[in-house]
């Protein structure tokens, strides 16, 4: 009785959308297994989920291994688990860990915080990058050595995460101007011009001060070589808050998807969710950012690539993104590592060579706020 | 029991009054239908009931309580909205966005469980939409997302729905298939509904209870066949009209006189009437 009315329904409809007749809905296929589909697809979730573990695993193995002196796998086993002082294949090995875990920080950092970003502007366009916050943050980086003589990351991050909430928030405030609000195309645009105004501050303050530039090339632009554990240290409590924040918040950010008044009405204090989510965000960006400079794309490219796999539900785009990110940006680095020996390649400027063409994809196929 | 009252409200964006002074009270278990012309306040005196916009005076009240004091959560689980064009992210099954009118009685610690998977089922089953369950919601016609998103208000089970133009976009059949769903929600149910309409002939067949809006005030309110008259559509829309019985439902039905079909015959008699 009820399936003949869907089918009728179906058949009164256009037409155009569905493949009208019995054939198109086949409700009898899908019932039996229905409550086992939507398990059957939170396992197949995971299995993704822990082959992508697997994957940055083998990645960040290749990342100890891969350089200008390319090592077999079994040294980098032998230099972890049993290593020898005196052999200098181990103290290579050794060398490259902070590299790589830095990627790993700094790649799920990003990821995380492209995902969120996109969730809670509902914009399909968000990214750290693009929005403005990594320029906001490099710039109060390079104001924080040229004013105030700051050399130490410790010093870097609170200005990083200065430079990074006020971008936020100066991109948001102009792209909400106007009848329509902050749309996908308008909070872009926004966050670009902001974006090359503060790399031009910044390239000003770097050309007028020697002092600054060889401080500053410590900190070189997207790039996650040359830093050391007294780096990474201090940014780890950051960056575990901002991802506890981001990651706890997938169901907050699935009832904003659906429009500010359906969240409301679904009983979701929407300001409170976006000042939460974005706090996350700025503590994730601004680490990342003070660990490794700018790095662009990441947090576009990798959230939308998560999709093809988890739908739109933030619960599995958030893990995803976490896991893939790093992946891609410590591939990037083994990649500008090799490619230009004996130079390298910031990974930073490798990401962007990604993330540039699915950006003009994404612009192209105009689809703003479905996301 | 869930009464929802509003006292003296006013509500207003920005410095714009839109709804003023008003009072008013949703009948329990009942279907409500609020009328009126493009920009007489009804979208917003809906959204003032639905608390997605605070009053700049007076109160909305849910069995007695502030609705704007009330935990968000906590209302939610009583009070269901749908707005007028919700959007649904890109790719999103049927069954996801269905669930995700769960949101307000899961927890931070308490996720998905079995009651939920029960009111996800009903909510399909009452809305004829099990059978799209696993579509994409960009696929579907219409009017069966229309039904999808009506399902997923169900879902959150509450005793009041407060919906804001459900049927704009639908074509006469569709429309006519959302309000009898509508209604059966009522009958099997007994859920409190509130709907903003703008088929003047469609509130009065489907309503128990009209409030009809002008200005931002209420003109008049009660059954359909009380309230809705050739008067009243002057009054409320500036519309020449003769009303008489619906030939199926016995409700008053709109015939608009307009300025080029009227006989002289008619005219005359619409004249003796007045």
């Amino acid at each position: 009785m009820k399936l003949s009315t869907t089918t009728t329904v179906q058949g009164r409809g256009s037409g155009t959308l569905v493949p009208a007749g019995p054939g198109g809905i086949s409700p009898d296929a899908s019932a039996p297994g229905r409550g086992s589909g939507s398990r059957g697809t939170a396992g197949r979730r995971t299995a993704w989920l822990l082959a992508a573990v697997v994957v940055l695993a083998v990645v960040s193995a290749a990342s100890l291994a891969i350089g200008a002196r390319g090592l077999p796998l079994n040294t980098v086993w032998d230099a972890l688990t049993n290593f020898n002082p005196e052999d200098g294949n181990h103290a290579v090995v050794i060398a490259r860990i902070p590299r790589t875990v830095l990627g790993l920080l700094a790649g799920a950092a990003l990821g995380l915080a492209g995902a969120a970003m996109q969730g809670v502007a509902r914009n399909p366009l968000a990214d750290p990058g693009i929005l403005g916050l990594n320029a906001g943050a490099a710039l109060a980086v390079v104001v924080g050595i040229y004013v105030f003589g700051i050399g130490s990351l410790t010093g870097y991050i609170w200005f990083a995460f200065i430079g990074a909430a006020a971008a936020a928030v100066v991109v948001y405030a102009i792209a909400s101007r106007g009848r329509d609000g902050a749309t996908p195309v308008k909070l872009a645009l926004a966050g670009a011009a902001l974006s090359a105004g503060l790399f031009s501050l910044m390239n000003v303050i770097l050309v007028s001060s020697q002092d600054t530039l060889d401080r500053f090339r410590f900190w070189q632009v997207g790039s996650i070589g040359g830093r050391d554990w007294s780096v990474l240290l201090p940014a780890l409590p950051f960056l575990a808050v901002g991802a506890v924040i981001v990651l706890g918040g997938g169901r907050v950010l699935n009832s904003l998807a659906l429009g500010d008044d359906i969240a409301r009405g679904l009983g979701q204090n929407v300001g409170l969710a976006r000042g939460i989510t974005a706090l996350g965000i700025v503590l994730l960006c601004g680490s990342a950012t003070a660990l490794a400079g700018p790095i662009g794309f990441l947090g576009l490219v990798i959230p939308h690539a998560v999709r093809l796999l988890t739908g739109p539900d933030y619960r599995w785009i958030l893990p995803f993104s976490l896991v893939s990110a790093p992946i891609l940006l410590i591939t990037a680095d083994i990649i500008g590592r090799v490619i230009l020996l004996p130079g390298e390649v910031p990974a930073g400027i490798m990401t962007a060579i990604v993330g540039a063409p699915v950006f003009v994809w994404l612009i192209r196929r105009g689809k703003g706020a479905g996301l | 029991m869930a009464i929802l009252n509003a006292k003296d409200l006013t509500l207003q964006y920005e410095q714009r009054k839109v709804v003023e002074g008003l009072s008013t009270e949703i009948p329990e278990g009942k279907v409500t239908m609020i009328v009126g012309a493009n920009a007489c306040g009804k979208s917003t005196l809906l959204r003032g009931l639905s608390r997605l916009l605070k009053p700049a005076g007076g109160a909305v009240t849910l069995d007695g309580k502030d609705i704007h004091t009330r935990p968000a959560r906590e209302l939610a689980r009583t009070l269901g909205l749908l707005p007028q064009h919700p959007t649904a992210p890109d790719g999103i099954t049927v069954r996801d966005l269905v669930g995700r009118g769960r949101y307000p009685h899961q927890g931070f610690f308490r996720s998905w469980s079995v009651a939920d998977d029960a009111a996800v089922q009903r909510a399909l089953e009452a809305t004829d939409t099990f059978g799209l369950a696993e579509r994409s919601i960009d696929e579907l016609s219409g009017g069966q997302r229309q039904r999808v998103w009506i399902a997923m208000a169900l879902a959150q089970e509450t005793d009041v729905l407060l919906l804001d133009e459900p049927t704009t976009y639908l074509d006469l059949a569709h429309q006519v298939e959302v309000l009898d769903l509508v209604t059966d929600l009522n009958r099997s149910r007994g859920t409190t509904v509130a709907i903003v309409l703008h088929d003047l002939n469609l509130a009065a067949r489907y309503a128990d209870h009209v409030i009809a809006m002008k200005g931002g005030r209420i003109v008049a309110e009660g059954p359909a066949i009380d309230v809705v008259t050739e008067e009243l559509v002057f009054n409320v829309f500036g519309l020449e009209s003769r009303v008489v019985p619906d030939p199926i439902s016995g409700t008053p039905l709109i015939v608009p006189i307009g300025r080029h079909h009227a006989s002289p015959v008619s005219t005359n008699e619409l004249e003796i009437a007045s």
